[in-house]
């Protein structure tokens, strides 16, 4: 069946700003959807309100709408674009939302237009727990066995027929508050009981407990034919209770005899036929009892996820672009199979390694949240690696986590051994309660003597992995029995690298430099061969350049029996697969790894922007990257794509084999700047930016010299390397100070304080962090406006790429504020004179390619640097949407030695429009944490609102964050005493704007004396009904609350904590309300519209 | 420099190509030398089927996946009484199996029943070789350590080409099978029509999920011995006769041939593998030998009667030349890699057969209609 052809316009969603649960693998996802369908033909309308993507870079799809992914401005998009079709199964749980919202209310039928993949039958079957339980039943798949429970007496009915231990779980409580496990009948009536009142609905479903059982994922594909196949098996290492997105992960599945993974098959394909997926891609969830042959469904995802994309990098099998095309009609044997080229997608890819997935976890940044792993997830971010063996590709893993580790344990951070070294019951605790740090403690059991088959007993992991990681200490064993690199016979050389163990960790234990273990390690003739991913177990030759590292034992050859090629000494060869030079230069991109809070998707976009650059340019590309989620690891991005960590070791082996003309560091966030002296030591050409420059920006003295001979402002400073020097320092330039360690993003352990006791205690935690390297300690500009500037420079010129304000006011880390591109409300003056500073600090750092430079203004005008990244910044591809400037390509070129003038650049870009962008935070997956904004950064994703005035585009970036401004209703006001008067004129204008003012006794007093009509409410423990009722029964639409204190247990935190609780948009400064004020005036005044990019830019 | 990293490895097993390429790993499995063909299986689970699948007769099977040995060896998943294949290879073997099934390890199996492996070596090297080079005669062995005189040995291995392996593996006489799939794990494939029907399986090197399969659909099976003569079935009385899968190249198997011409007048005849080898010589065409064969559970197969893909499992070298098929037989699936013949049918008489596994084992239960088709042209 080909494709058909009576669509032509196909509208895609994609899955909003980045949250946890919902990562940029949709932006992977949803490009490559893009791309395939406009292969075919079609024209492809795109919404999604996340700027970071490359899916919303003007030419990925014919029309992008950079809009809140809601219902209405959906249905706005498609009045206006008329499409045929709307492909809803690419952009995870928001787009299938919002297209069953649309479903819901007609609008789809109304226009005409039909959804494909996925339709609202279908997503419904796969959703409704009721239903899907009915289901299985009808086709003979086991699930488990469950009830809902309305009462106290209907609990004890349901858990009489299902047994114990079970699970309750609470409907609709954040974060799974009040559910949990029950093991005997006493705890049951506790917990029932408290479930049922916690739950606003008071129900309760009560599940019979499946944890500890072994947990499975299939990755499955159908076709318009009813072909099937299995894409992938995924086997948890953690079992059944902690979510799979938290959960370290393997593929293929590894304890399942062929017997037991067909049945798990055969279900499968019984499942998406009875939900009735007809074409695309689906992830069906399953759960196996370690002891018998119980098996069951756990759910079913009818679209690609998190999981599919893992899947894909897995095996080389795109299953959002496979999906894509089944969609819209072909059947999998009409495709073929990218990688071969010449066999058909209709097969069921094999692998000849082992796939590990680790998840990145942030926990450090929410001290006040619960850091035991549920069925919650709350991880965000994730790495994969390859290797030949599961103990290789989980020591890859745990390097490419960048936590600091080098592999599992035998490296610095390593406790055993030290005086910090786990106690028998620290170690028995952290084993019982699944935790992200379990990994580290399971070989501390071991180490501690525990047998595997006791961690088994403790842990529920299967003991074939225990089994795997007791083996990786057994090689280390043997390397400290060996002790030194003079002890290393090849054979042991080999051995270590092939149980996955990094030059750092030999490093450690041989206590030598990795430089000494490198070298010996060449020179015993142990080196890493890459090897290639190609679906089939190199059944067929493969045409994707996509590889993994590994070790090889060599092969000996006859002389006549050496075939095309020889590269080891005297007839010995470890085979390596990677491919001659085709004669163009090769240039090396590094990625940013692990998703991580303050390193997210915005980085990926600036490194694939690199690769299509290059690629147009005429350059050969090789990206080096570790996240399976993103598209730079897809492998149509670039030329060679190294599945790798990003440490010195991996990407030296690549540097090695590829010898690359010029590598990229400034494109990846941190990770690649923080490599970049070390591989510039051993002779790789960084190209861009010198690495010198880079040092310039970053070390405080150095970089203070370089302001002062521009003769430019900085906020007085100092550094300590200890607590006496500390305070020193801050009594000289005065408090308030704002206290952080070196070196690191994101604004880890960053603090404003004000007093002394408040510094020490703050200083302590910032040299924890910053391993020995000092603490810096900077004059707190209070009441400043933030000014963030990207640009472009070649060495000669620099050209201003944008100038945003920031809404929040100094103090609030840059990642968190929202920001408004052009500034809305600085004098035309200050902005030159922000840009003079911009170009002036470009040319003096000689910076090749991009750099970014915060300022502070000052209520009297002075302009302050805060700091210089010579490197991409996080609002780089905001900039390139808002002003249609793609300026990580410009850069990239500039760094391949074309000048700006050469690319076209001459002036700046100010567009009339307003583009606002907001950030957006985990708050929800954290219940108990305040969300009160400060110099830490804690958010995980951005949206952008763009309009043709400010307060427009404010408003659609609030609505695009799900923080709605109501256009009418009760707004609720409590403000710290330092902002009493502020706060007057935002409340004045809301009551004259027709909203109901409420507020507690303190503020609805002080407004009263201004005279504006407040009705007074009851704080928390001032009885009830208080404010937290009122928001429980609706009554409250919008809460301004600014923190006179921090910390969860404060009256105020937990108000907002109760917001994030009942989704009551809560905004915490006086600036952003000052900003929400005007964006309710325009809302209520005429509604907003949509435009697509590509007309904002004349491109449609 | 070879030799001395081998000395400090006190557990050596070689492995030895005849194009003359050499590799060195640990033992596992009985210490010994063998000779037969390398061939390699792109399987990621089922090396338990894989081991016992009597086709591997005169075979090294070199796994894909690295790691084998994960979940044990249990008493239900053998395709025959013990192991056929000459040598094993692995990239890494797991010691210590994990699986409620599981009553012994995949070494100490071999070991009690004389298998040698060899582990620890690049099998994906070996693999791309045998891809680019095709199949090719092989030595294993854990006592001769000379590069040379192993190279010597594989290439004085016989040939599978011309050589009648199937008489090596015929049971001695007839038997009555009796075990279905009412295995929790397996119960759920089938579904018995009734009433049941008397089927005479001819054993070429039978696996044993096949009768299981027929057992389970409604069949009740006599097996005989492959070398029995047309005359010798037809006295059972069947209503049907299935000829097995079995090792190595049809072409000189004269007697199978006869027995199968004079059968498929007479009765509904299904083939699977080499019985559809059989079947095609029977019906006039020729087979060839492939360049390093399908084996693996992964390959695509069209059912040109439905349009439909079939996932398939496959253990075969040889393969039917489908131009060479008489007018009176149809192509019914074709293998979607390479275009080979995968299945045929005669056109009036019901007689069918298909090159891949419908009964998996190891593999996927896509295409278990063909048991079911059998069952119903015997009526």
């Amino acid at each position: 069946m080909p494709r058909r052809t009576d669509l032509r316009k196909i509208a895609l969603i994609g899955s909003g700003p980045i949250i946890i649960g919902q990562g940029c693998e949709f932006d992977y996802s949803g490009t490559q959807a893009c791309k395939a369908l406009r292969e075919e033909g079609y024209s492809v309308v795109l919404v999604n309100s996340n700027p970071a993507t490359i899916m919303t870079d003007p030419e990925t799809a014919d029309r992008t709408y950079i809009e809140p992914i809601t219902p209405d401005f959906l249905e706005l998009v498609l009045e206006r674009e008329r499409p045929d079709a709307l492909l809803p199964t690419v952009g995870g749980q928001t787009a299938l939302n919002v297209a069953m919202a649309l479903h819901a209310r007609g609008s789809l039928k109304r226009l005409g237009v039909e959804m494909i993949g996925a339709n609202a039958e279908v997503i419904d079957r796969a959703e409704n727990r009721e239903k899907f339980k009915a289901i299985m039943g009808q086709i003979g798949v086991d699930v488990p066995r469950s009830g809902v429970a309305h009462t106290l007496a209907e609990a004890h009915e349901i858990v009489a027929d299902i047994g114990l231990p079970c699970v309750l779980r609470p409907s609709f409580t954040l974060g799974g508050t009040g559910g949990g496990i029950a093991y005997n009948r006493e705890e049951f009536a506790r917990m029932a009981e408290i479930a049922l009142e916690l739950s606003p609905t008071s129900e309760v479903l009560i599940e019979e407990s499946i944890i500890g059982w072994k947990e499975f994922e299939l990755e499955v594909v159908r076709d318009r034919a009813d072909n099937v196949i299995i894409v992938c098996s995924i086997e948890n290492l953690d079992p059944m209770g902690v979510h799979t997105g938290d959960s370290i992960t393997v593929a293929p599945a590894q304890t399942l005899s062929d017997k037991e993974y067909q049945r798990m098959r055969d279900a499968a394909l019984r499942i998406i036929r009875a939900i009735g997926v007809e074409c695309g891609g689906s992830n069906i969830q399953f759960a196996t009892d370690p002891h018998s042959d119980r098996m069951i469904a756990i759910e079913m995802n009818p679209r690609v996820s998190r999981s599919s994309a893992l899947a894909s990098k897995a095996t080389g099998f795109p299953i959002a672009k496979i999906a894509a095309k089944l969609a819209v009609g072909y059947t999998l044997d009409e495709l073929k199979n990218d990688i071969t080229r010449t066999t058909p997608a209709s097969f069921e890819p094999t692998i000849d390694y082992v796939v590990t997935k680790v998840p990145r976890f942030n926990f450090e940044k929410f001290p006040d949240a619960d850091a035991t792993l549920t069925t919650q997830m709350k991880s965000v971010g994730e790495t994969m690696a390859i290797g030949r063996t599961f103990a290789e590709s989980l020591q890859k893993a745990l390097r490419g986590l960048e936590t600091g580790r080098f592999g599992l344990g035998a490296d610095r951070a390593d406790r055993w051994g030290t005086p910090d070294q786990p106690t028998s019951d620290e170690i028995a605790a952290r084993l019982a309660t699944p935790n992200c740090e379990r990994i580290w403690f399971l070989r501390y059991a071991m180490l501690s003597g525990m047998s595997v088959a006791d961690i088994h007993a403790t842990t529920r992991i299967d003991p074939w992995f225990l089994e795997q990681i007791a083996d990786i200490l057994t090689v280390e064993r043997e390397l400290r029995a060996a002790g030194s690199t003079r002890a290393m016979t090849p054979a042991a050389w080999l051995r270590a690298k092939q149980y996955g163990f990094s030059d750092r960790q030999i490093a450690t234990i041989f206590n030598v430099a990795q430089s000494e273990v490198r070298r010996e390690r060449k020179a015993a003739g142990v080196e890493a061969v890459f090897k290639l991913v190609d679906t089939c177990a190199a059944e067929f030759e493969a045409v994707t350049p996509y590889y993994y590292s590994t070790y090889e034992a060599a092969v000996s050859y006859l002389p006549s029996a050496i075939g095309q090629k020889q590269t080891g000494p005297a007839g010995q060869i470890a085979e390596d697969e990677t491919r001659p030079s085709t004669g163009k230069k090769r240039i090396l991109i590094l990625g940013g790894g692990p998703n991580r809070i303050g390193q997210g998707i915005e980085f990926d976009y600036c490194c694939v922007q690199a690769a299509f650059a290059l690629r147009d340019a005429g350059f050969e590309t090789i990206m080096v990257n570790s996240n399976p989620e993103t598209v730079s690891t897809d492998y149509d991005t670039s030329d060679h794509l190294f599945f790798e960590p990003l440490t010195i070791e991996d990407v030296l082996n690549v540097c090695d084999r590829m010898k690359p003309d010029g590598v990229i560091v400034q494109f990846g966030g941190q990770t690649p700047l923080n490599l970049a002296r070390g591989l510039e030591a051993e002779g790789v050409p960084i190209i861009g930016t010198a690495v010198d420059s880079i040092d310039r920006a970053e070390d405080r003295e150095r970089f203070t010299a370089l302001v002062d001979a521009l003769d430019l402002r900085q906020p007085p400073s100092g550094h300590a390397l200890d607590a006496q020097g500390a305070l020193a320092v801050a009594r000289r330039i005065g408090y308030p100070v704002l206290v952080r360690p070196s070196y690191v993003l994101g604004g880890r352990a960053m603090q404003i304080v004000y007093d002394d006791a408040s510094l020490l205690k703050f200083v302590t935690t910032a040299l924890d962090v910053a391993a020995g390297k000092p603490v810096l300690i900077d004059k707190f500009l209070e009441g400043a406006i933030e000014v963030d500037v990207d640009c472009v420079a070649d060495g000669t010129r620099a050209v201003v790429g944008g100038v945003m304000q920031h809404i929040e006011e100094a103090g609030i880390h840059s990642g968190d504020s929202a920001c408004v591109l052009p500034p809305h409300s600085l004098a035309t003056a200050l902005v030159e004179e922000i840009k003079r500073q911009t170009r002036a600090l470009a040319l003096a750092l000689e910076v090749k390619g991009l750099m970014n430079v915060q300022f502070a203004v000052t209520a009297a005008g002075e302009v302050y640097v805060l700091e210089v990244n010579p490197r991409a910044s996080r609002t780089t591809p905001f900039v390139s949407k808002a002003t249609g400037t793609p300026l990580a390509r410009r850069a990239t070129l500039v760094m391949v030695g074309k000048s700006l003038d050469e690319l076209g650049m001459h002036g700046e870009v100010t567009p009339t429009h307003f583009s606002v962008k907001e950030s957006v935070f985990p708050f929800n997956k954290f219940p108990g944490t305040d969300i009160i904004l400060g110099p830490e950064m804690r958010s995980t994703g951005e949206v952008m609102g763009i309009a043709e005035t400010m307060p427009a585009a404010f408003a659609k970036s609030q609505l695009a964050a799900s923080a709605a401004l109501p256009a009418t209703g009760t707004v609720f006001i409590s403000v710290a005493t330092r902002d009493k008067a502020d706060a007057v004129p935002i409340a004045r204008a809301l009551a004259e704007l027709g909203y109901k003012l409420i507020a507690t006794r303190g503020t609805a007093a002080a407004l009263r004396q201004e005279g504006i009509r407040v009705e007074e409410v009851r704080k928390v423990q001032e009885g009830r009904p208080n404010l937290i009722d009122l928001m429980k029964n609706g009554a409250v639409d919008l809460i301004i609350n600014t923190p006179s204190g921090r910390g969860a247990r404060t009256d105020e935190a937990k108000i907002r904590a109760a917001a994030v609780q009942h989704r009551v948009t809560c905004i915490t400064t006086l600036a952003a309300a000052q900003a929400a004020v005007e964006a309710c005036r325009t809302i209520r005044e005429r509604p907003l519209g949509v435009m697509a990019l590509q007309e904002r830019f004349g491109k449609g | 420099m070879v030799e001395e990293k081998i000395t400090e490895v006190i557990d050596i097993a070689k492995l030895a190509l005849e194009d003359g390429t050499v590799y060195t790993g640990t033992a596992f499995g009985a210490r010994t030398t063998t000779a037969g063909e390398a061939v390699f299986n792109t399987s990621m689970a089922g090396y338990q089927e894989v081991l016992t699948d009597p086709s591997y007769t005169g075979q090294i099977v070199c796994m894909t996946y690295p790691h084998i040995g994960n979940y044990g060896i249990n008493d239900a998943d053998r395709e025959s009484g013990h192991p056929r294949v000459e040598g094993f290879v692995v990239r890494s073997l797991s010691r210590t199996p994990s699986n409620y099934r599981s009553t012994q390890s995949i070494n100490d199996y071999l070991v009690a029943t004389g298998v040698p492996g060899i582990e620890g070596i690049d099998t994906r090297s070996l693999v791309r070789r045998l891809r680019v080079r095709g199949a090719m005669r092989a030595v294993i062995s854990t006592e001769i350590l000379d590069d040379s005189e192993l190279i010597r040995r594989a290439r004085a291995a016989r040939d599978m080409s011309g050589l009648d392996l199937v008489r090596e593996v015929v049971p001695s006489q007839s038997s009555q099978w009796r075990e279905g799939l009412d295995a929790p794990l397996t119960a759920h494939i089938f579904k018995p029509v009734l009433p049941r029907k008397r089927v005479v399986a001819l054993d070429y090197g039978l696996k044993w999920n096949i009768l299981r399969c027929l057992t389970a659909v409604g069949c009740d099976v006599t097996v005989v011995p492959g070398t029995a003569t047309a005359a010798d079935v037809l006295s059972l009385e069947p209503d049907g006769v299935f000829l097995s899968n079995g090792p190595g190249d049809p072409e000189p198997l004269d007697y199978a041939v006869e027995t199968i011409r004079e059968l498929i007048d007479r009765k509904p005849v299904f083939g699977i593998c080499l019985g559809l080898q059989l079947l095609g010589l029977a019906f006039g065409a020729k087979t060839f030998k492939l360049k390093f064969g399908h084996r693996g559970v992964n390959q695509p197969v069209l059912n040109k009667r439905t349009g439909r893909v079939e996932i398939t499992s496959q253990n075969h070298g040889f393969a039917v030349d489908a131009d060479t098929l008489p007018g009176n037989v149809e192509l019914t699936h074709v293998n979607l890699n390479d275009g080979t013949l995968e299945g045929l049918r005669h056109r009036t008489k019901p007689v069918f057969g298909v090159q891949y596994h419908p009964e998996s084992s190891a593999g996927p239960h896509d295409s278990t209609y063909l048991f079911e088709e059998f069952r119903q042209v015997m009526g």
